[in-house]
């Protein structure tokens, strides 16, 4: 077991693409990490080059105390799990899994030992002599996974390890991959996009767009504390709300609310992006209070709760979400009034962060 | 919004398919393609036919009739001192050319499946227009001389050689396409696992590739044992001529055709071949790919 450090690391493709650009990052001995980002973001070329499937162009990786960014993949002791498993469909699922042993010319009795063992920790023994081809995508995860742990890696690789199970299966698998790195306690890094499987699964999220570390923090802090509007957009289920606002006197002025400076903060006077989540928002009648009125445009089921689309003056559009018993009707004028303590503010010309 | 329900009873069922009509034409239509696609068959079946009948009949001819039935053949074909020799020697070329061209094809298909070469489907094109010619009948005279320089004239193994050269631009382009049917992330998962090139290749590229490699086989040896011209040409000793030159020789004493003789060695000739494919098809099955039906 050992931490991660990368320093300075970027991976320039054939074509000049930065896929990674100059990118610090320190994972800790037994973390449960998560690369999140969109689409392009370079959040698995980072995860490859960490297992040297990419080359490294400028800066190191290191496992432990090796530095091991020349290293060709299998002198890492990386193990890793790819998107579409890769299990070998021509060997059993006991093959599979002792795989790494066969590499290593392990004695066949050795192979079959660890295959058993590994395989109950997975509840896959009854799985043993079939094919990959034969089972179901959880039990294929399992399998992969399996085959990951048996090797007594370092470090545990995981590219968007969820995403080839369906919605309900992923929730399943989800509890069951936290449960088994907790378990393990073994370094773990995985790929995704969807900001809801990192902030359920990850100690720490790392945030990438376009090769570069947008923010680095726990679920809670990238969540309640996005570093910038990019980051903001990104986590959270419904998108956060950007307004463009003024610092006046004191006071917010966003879409023609008055609203009050977080506490603490002196700005001066000028033009500021004001973020506040849906779920930070309350309705209320338009007389009751001071803040953000609108005209209810759309409401979308979500189960327990709603999101309430408010049709603001000059065409803004502000998201609320509601309870289920508070689902107000298509047409009325409320006034959508924040939590104190949850607005954020942003520069409006860099987008970072300013409380 | 209003969104009407579903209808139901009311909804169009699918039309019924349009009533056939078996009238006159139909019929006429019907016979007249019934008609075309036996004679096609008889054109085809009558050889098979022949080779099954001929050899067992009194007076074989070169037309397909019913036998009369004898084992005289057989003995008749085996005083021949070639044919078991020649046998032997076919058995041995299209082994060694079959041996090479499978080896080779499997590294080079692998490699032009995997490392990125600028023009490489165009190298592969080129290829296979070029194989024509290397083991076509224009490049023979060049072939028996750099044979003749090599002092590989007569020996069975370098005839192996250049049939094998002839039958590897189509084999490699074939097993490209099934090494690039075997996903990158398989090797790479054993890369990260520790596994070698090599291992990589052993262990996993080679036995996904299989029944590519089965269907190269099957036709690389069909393509040798069935090669002429190269073995007359190469192979002048007759104690080292495989059975397509032997059959070439097959005379009576007034120099026409055997005709005892030449329906039990065709059929004899015929019975590896056959054995070979139901062999490959029986352990790793044919599969239809890229329009090559192995």
């Amino acid at each position: 077991m050992a931490g991660i450090d990368v320093a300075a690391l970027s991976t320039v493709y054939p074509n000049g693409v930065r896929a990674v650009d100059g990118l610090d990052l320190h994972i800790n001995d037994g973390e449960f990490f998560a690369l999140l980002g969109p689409s392009g973001c370079g959040k698995t070329t980072l995860l490859r080059t960490i297992a040297g499937l990419e080359q490294a162009s400028e800066g190191t990786v290191g496992i432990g105390d090796r530095d091991v960014t020349r290293l060709e993949p299998g002198k890492r002791n990386v193990a890793m799990v790819f998107q579409d498993y890769a299990l070998f469909p021509h060997m059993t699922v006991a093959e599979n899994i002792a795989y790494p042993l066969r590499v290593r010319h392990e004695s066949r009795e050795k192979r079959r030992t660890v295959a058993e063992e590994t395989s109950a920790e997975l509840s896959l023994a009854q799985y043993l002599d079939r094919r990959p081809g034969q089972l179901s995508g959880g039990q294929q995860q399992r399998v992969a996974l399996a085959r990951a742990i048996a090797m007594n890696a370092d470090v545990l690789l995981l590219d968007e390890p969820l995403s080839n199970l369906d919605a309900r299966l992923r929730l399943e698998a989800r509890t069951f991959l936290k449960r088994l790195q907790r378990e393990l306690k073994l370094t773990t890094v995985f790929v995704t996009h969807d900001q809801a499987e990192a902030l359920a699964l990850a100690d720490r999220i790392a945030v990438l767009e376009s090769g570069h570390l947008r923010q680095l923090g726990t679920p809670r802090e990238v969540f309640q504390r996005p570093a910038d509007t990019f980051v903001a957009n990104f986590i959270g289920s419904t998108p956060m709300n950007l307004l463009d606002g003024m610092v006046k006197s004191g006071h917010i002025q966003a879409v023609g609310a008055r609203l009050p400076l977080p506490l603490g903060l002196n700005r001066v006077d000028g033009p500021i992006t004001l973020g506040i989540r849906p779920e930070y928002l309350t309705l209320r009648p338009v007389e009751d209070a001071d803040g953000i009125t609108g005209k209810v445009s759309i409401v979308e089921n979500l189960g327990v709760t709603a999101l309430v689309i408010l049709d603001c003056q000059d065409g803004i559009q502000l998201g609320v979400t509601v309870h289920e018993a508070d689902e107000p009707s298509v047409g009325d004028t409320l006034t959508a009034l924040p939590e104190p303590g949850r607005i954020l503010l942003f520069d409006a010309d860099s987008g970072t962060l300013i409380t | 919004m209003t969104v009407s329900p579903p209808v139901t009873g009311t909804a169009p069922v699918a039309k019924a398919p349009k009533p056939v009509t078996f009238g006159p034409r139909w019929l006429v239509g019907r016979i007249g393609f019934y008609v075309l696609i036996a004679v096609i068959m008889v054109f085809f079946a009558v050889p098979m036919l022949w080779l099954a009948s001929e050899p067992f009949d009194k007076n074989p001819g070169l037309a397909a009739h019913w036998p009369q039935w004898t084992l005289h053949n057989f003995a008749t074909t085996f005083r021949n001192p070639n044919l078991v020799p020649s046998i032997l020697n076919s058995l041995l070329l299209c082994g060694a050319a079959t041996l090479i061209t499978i080896v080779l094809a499997a590294l080079a298909a692998y490699v032009l499946s995997r490392v990125r070469i600028p023009g490489r489907d165009a190298l592969l094109y080129v290829l296979l227009l070029l194989s024509s010619v290397v083991t076509g009948t224009a490049a023979m005279v060049p072939i028996y001389l750099m044979m003749y320089e090599l002092g590989l004239i007569n020996s069975i193994l370098g005839t192996s050689v250049v049939l094998s050269g002839g039958l590897l631009p189509a084999a490699i382009f074939m097993l490209k396409d099934f090494m690039d049917g075997v996903p990158r992330s398989y090797e790479e998962s054993a890369r990260v696992f520790g596994a070698s090139p090599r291992q990589v290749l052993t262990h996993i590229v080679l036995p996904i590739a299989r029944p590519g490699l089965a269907t190269i086989l099957v036709w690389s040896f069909i393509q040798a044992w069935g090669n002429f011209l190269l073995p007359f040409l190469l192979l002048q000793d007759t104690g080292k001529q495989p059975a397509a030159v032997i059959i070439h020789t097959l005379q009576n004493e007034g120099g026409g055709v055997d005709l005892s003789s030449l329906p039990v060695f065709s059929l004899l000739y015929s019975i590896p071949v056959v054995v070979l494919y139901l062999l490959v098809n029986r352990r790793y099955g044919f599969r239809f790919h890229g329009g090559i039906k192995g």
